[in-house]
C-alpha cells in the first residue's frame, strides 16, 4: 500500500503529458472531417447520452420541479422552500448536517493525519494501514449493522457500554439493593445521602433498620430469617431485614419469615451526621459495632447500598444518536484520510526533512515548519472530499438509528429521500431539498473546476 | 543495548497503535462472532462471550441465510448490477476518456470542463425526474434501470480517471501506430485499452464496491429487484428479532467486496489517490 504513492499522482502525470499529446494536433483520420466527426461521435457518444439523460436534464427537471406542489400540477413559487425551513424534522437535518460539517471533516483529517505520522514510525505501519483501511472495502450500510449492534444498550450485549462498565467497575460498583425504603417513618432520608434512623442510640442498645420495597430479585441469595438483635454492653448491635413478608406483617417488628439482609453498608453516624464507622451486614442481616465511646449515634443505611449498576448509555436514543453515527462514519473514513495523507507525507522529499534536522531542528519543529505546510494541499483535498461526503451523509444514518430515533438523526439526504420516497411522497419538498444540497456543492464544484483551468 | 533502549521507547507509540488497530478490527469482528451465535442465545449473549466457549459456535445461521430464498436471490441480484454496471462503465468511460485525451474536436475542453463539473453532483438531485422516467418506461423495477443508473453516476469520476491517465501514454507510441495506419478504433483496443490496464482496473475495482454496497439507488427503484444491502434492510426494520438472519446477511454481504478490495488493495489505493488529488 505504502509503495503505490509514488505510482500515482495521475493527475499531475497526465497535466505534465497533456502538452506532449496535444502540441501538434491529431493526425489526419480516414475518411476527412467527416469520418473524424463520426469517430468522435461514436466515442463521445454513449457517454454523452447517458450523462444528459440521467445527469443533467433530471437535475434540470428537478429544479422546476422545485417550485410545483406535491403532485406537479400547480404552480406554488417558493412555498416548498419556505417549507424547508421551517419544517421541525428539515430543520433538525439541517441542525444536524451543519454539525456534521462542522465536526467530522476536521476530525477524520486530524485523526487521519496523525495516524498516517504515526505509521510511519512503526515497523507494521503496513499491517497497521490495512487494518484501518478495511472498512473503506465495506459499505456505509453495513457498517452501521454494525455499529447498530455494538451499541446495544445492556452492557451485557452492547460492546461499547461493556467497554464502559469495566472501566465504570474499576471506580464504583452497583450495590447491593437499589430500590429499598425505609419500612417505618423512624428510618428516612434518600438513596443518595443514606437513610438514618431518627432516634439516637447508646451503646449497649440496638438498632432496628427494616427496609422495604425490594423486589425478590434483589433479595439476597441465600438470605436467612432474621433475628432481632440482643443488646451487648459497649456495643451497638442491630438487624437490616426485609420488613415484609407475604400478608404484610407488622412494620418496624422482626417477625418470622421476613429475612435478613447481608451485605448491607451499616454506617455509625456522630451528632454531627459523620460516619464514624462503617461495615457491612452480616448473616441474618446482623451487625455489631463493638467497642463504641459513650454517646449518642444514629446508625444508619449508607448510600453504597443503593448505588444503582451500570445501565448501560442509551447510544440509539434520541439525545446521542448523532454522535453515535457520527463515531461509526468516521470509523469508515479514517482510513481514506490516512492512506491519502500518507502518500502526501512519502511525496515530501527525505533531503529536505533531513536538512531541517541537521540544522537543529526538533522534530516537532520539523513537523510544523516543513511536513505541515507541505502537505497542505493534501490536507485541503482531503477535508474537501469530506465535506462532500458528508452533506451526502445517507445509508449509515438509516442502519445505525433505529427507526424510533431517526427524527433526531435526520440529515439532509435522508430527509430528502424519506420526503419523496418514505411515505410522505411529496415530489415538490423533495426536489427542493434536492435543489438545496445541490447548492451546498456548487462552491467545492466550482473550487474543482478552477482547480483544473489553472492546471492546463 | 541500543535497540533494548529503541524498543522501550517506541513501547507506547506501539500499544497506543495496538489499540487503534484493535479499535478498528474488533467492531467486523463482533459482527462475524455475533453470526455464530445459535439462534435461541443470540438475545442473551454478549458475542465477546463466544470466544471463551467456541463449542457454541455454529454455521446454522448461515445454513438458514442460504436456505431463504429472498437473501440468495438478494445476492444473485446484488452480483448481477454490481458486475453489469461495472462492465458497462469501464467500456463506456474509456471510449470518451480516449476521446477526451487523444482526439481533436471543437469544444473538448469545455466539455471536460462539464464532466468535472458532474463530479459532485448529489445523486439525490436525479432521484425524482429518473423515478417518473423509470415508471413510464419499463426500467423501474429492474436490474437494467439501476445498471444504468450507476453507470450514468459513476461516469464523471471514470472519464475523469481514464482522461488523465490516457493522456500519459506516450505520444511516441501513438504516433508510429497511426503512422502505420491504424484506425482509432484499432489504437483504442490494442493500444489504448491494454496500456491503460492499471487505470481501468483501479476504476473497475471502485465501481464494483460502490455499487455493490449501494442502498439508496436500489431502495428507490426496486420492489422485488432487491439486492442484498435493501433485503437487510426490510429485515432491520424489525430489528432485534431476526439478528440471527442480519448478522450473517451483514457479514456476507460485506466479505465479498472485502476480499475484492484485500486482493486489489492497490488499484483500489491508486484509484482513491487519482481521484482525490484533482
Amino acid at each position: 500500500m505504502a509503495d503505490s504513492a509514488s505510482t500515482v499522482p495521475p493527475a499531475a502525470a497526465g497535466v505534465h503529458a497533456r502538452g506532449a499529446g496535444t502540441d501538434d494536433g491529431p493526425s489526419a483520420a480516414p475518411g476527412g472531417p467527416w469520418g473524424q466527426r463520426a469517430m468522435t461521435a461514436l466515442f463521445l457518444g454513449p457517454a454523452a447520452v447517458m450523462l444528459v439523460v440521467w445527469l443533467v436534464y433530471p437535475t434540470l427537471k428537478t429544479f422546476v420541479r422545485s417550485f410545483y406542489g406535491r403532485d406537479g400540477s400547480d404552480w406554488v413559487g417558493l412555498e416548498n422552500y419556505r417549507a424547508l425551513f421551517t419544517t421541525d424534522t428539515l430543520q433538525t437535518a439541517i441542525q444536524n448536517n451543519a454539525i456534521w460539517v462542522g465536526v467530522v471533516p476536521a476530525l477524520v483529517t486530524s485523526i487521519g493525519l496523525i495516524f498516517a505520522v504515526l505509521t510511519e514510525r512503526v515497523r507494521w505501519g503496513v499491517a497497521f494501514k490495512i487494518a484501518v483501511f478495511m472498512p473503506m472495502a465495506i459499505s456505509l450500510f453495513a457498517a452501521g449493522v454494525i455499529w447498530h449492534i455494538m451499541y446495544t444498550q445492556d452492557p451485557g450485549q452492547g460492546a461499547v457500554n461493556a467497554a464502559i462498565n469495566v472501566v465504570d467497575d474499576t471506580f464504583s460498583s452497583a450495590g447491593v439493593l437499589t430500590s429499598a425504603q425505609g419500612s417505618t417513618p423512624e428510618l428516612a432520608g434518600t438513596p443518595e445521602r443514606g437513610l438514618v434512623l431518627k432516634s439516637s442510640v447508646r451503646p449497649g442498645e440496638t438498632a432496628l433498620l427494616g427496609l422495604t420495597g425490594i423486589p425478590p430479585a434483589q433479595v439476597p441469595e441465600g438470605a436467612r430469617q432474621a433475628q432481632a438483635p440482643t443488646p451487648r454492653p459497649g456495643a451497638i448491635t442491630g438487624t437490616t431485614w426485609r420488613d415484609f413478608k407475604p400478608g404484610g406483617g407488622r412494620p418496624g417488628v422482626v417477625e418470622p419469615q421476613e429475612l435478613g439482609l447481608e451485605g448491607v453498608t451499616v454506617q455509625l453516624r456522630d451528632a454531627s451526621g459523620r460516619a464514624v464507622r462503617t461495615i457491612k451486614s452480616g448473616e441474618g442481616g446482623a451487625f455489631s459495632f463493638e467497642g463504641v465511646k459513650a454517646g449518642s449515634y444514629r446508625p444508619a443505611v449508607g448510600p453504597e447500598t443503593f448505588q444503582k449498576p451500570f445501565a448501560g448509555v442509551s447510544w440509539l436514543g434520541p439525545k446521542l444518536i448523532t454522535p453515535a453515527v457520527m463515531i461509526a462514519y468516521i470509523w469508515v473514513w479514517a482510513g481514506f484520510a490516512m492512506v491519502v495523507i500518507a502518500a502526501g507525507l512519502a511525496a515530501i522529499s527525505r533531503e529536505v526533512l533531513e536538512a531541517a534536522r541537521t540544522d537543529g531542528a526538533t522534530e516537532w519543529q520539523v513537523f510544523r515548519r516543513v511536513t505541515a505546510p507541505m502537505l497542505a494541499p493534501v490536507l485541503s483535498v482531503v477535508f474537501i472530499t469530506m465535506l462532500i461526503n458528508v452533506l451526502k451523509v445517507f445509508d449509515i444514518v438509516l442502519s445505525v438509528a433505529p427507526g424510533s430515533s431517526q427524527d433526531d438523526a435526520n440529515v439532509i439526504a435522508l430527509a430528502m429521500w424519506r420526503t419523496s420516497f418514505g411515505g410522505v411522497n411529496d415530489f415538490g419538498l423533495g426536489s427542493a431539498i434536492a435543489v438545496f444540497l445541490f447548492l451546498l456543492v456548487i462552491p467545492v464544484l466550482a473550487l474543482n473546476v478552477r482547480r483544473f483551468k489553472r492546471e492546463t | 543495548m541500543a535497540t533494548v533502549l529503541r524498543v522501550v521507547r517506541r513501547a507506547p507509540l506501539n500499544l497506543f497503535l495496538l489499540v487503534v488497530a484493535a479499535m478498528w478490527l474488533v467492531p467486523t469482528f463482533g459482527l462475524f462472532l455475533t453470526s455464530l451465535i445459535p439462534k435461541g442465545e443470540i438475545a442473551r449473549e454478549g458475542w465477546w462471550n463466544v470466544v471463551a466457549k467456541p463449542s457454541s459456535m455454529t454455521f446454522d445461521n448461515y445454513r438458514a441465510l442460504f436456505d431463504n430464498n429472498d437473501l440468495t436471490k438478494a445476492l444473485v441480484t446484488t452480483a448481477e448490477i454490481a458486475v453489469g454496471n461495472t462492465l458497462l462503465l469501464v467500456f463506456i468511460a474509456a471510449l470518451a476518456g480516449y476521446a477526451f485525451a487523444w482526439l481533436e474536436f471543437p469544444g473538448r475542453d469545455g466539455l471536460f470542463v462539464v464532466v468535472i463539473g458532474l463530479l459532485v453532483v448529489p445523486l439525490q438531485v436525479a432521484l425524482i425526474p429518473i423515478f417518473s422516467l423509470y415508471n413510464s418506461t419499463s426500467l423501474f423495477d429492474t436490474v437494467l434501470g439501476l445498471i444504468l443508473f450507476h453507470v450514468a453516476f459513476g461516469l464523471p469520476f471514470g472519464i475523469f480517471l481514464l482522461r488523465n491517465f490516457f493522456i500519459g501514454i506516450p505520444k511516441d507510441i501513438m504516433e508510429s501506430a497511426r503512422i502505420d495506419g491504424a484506425s482509432e478504433l484499432t489504437i483504442f483496443f490494442k493500444l489504448i485499452l491494454p496500456l491503460g490496464l492499471p487505470a481501468i482496473a483501479s476504476l473497475a475495482i471502485f465501481q464494483f464496491l460502490w455499487t455493490w454496497n449501494d442502498l439508496i439507488v436500489a431502495l428507490t427503484y426496486g420492489r422485488d429487484t432487491q439486492p442484498i444491502t435493501v433485503a437487510i434492510f426490510s429485515q432491520l426494520r424489525q430489528f432485534g428479532s431476526n439478528i440471527e438472519l442480519i448478522a450473517p446477511a451483514s457479514f456476507v454481504s460485506l466479505a465479498i467486496p472485502l476480499a475484492v478490495f484485500l486482493a486489489f488493495q492497490r488499484y483500489f489505493v491508486q484509484g482513491l489517490l487519482a481521484g482525490s488529488v484533482k
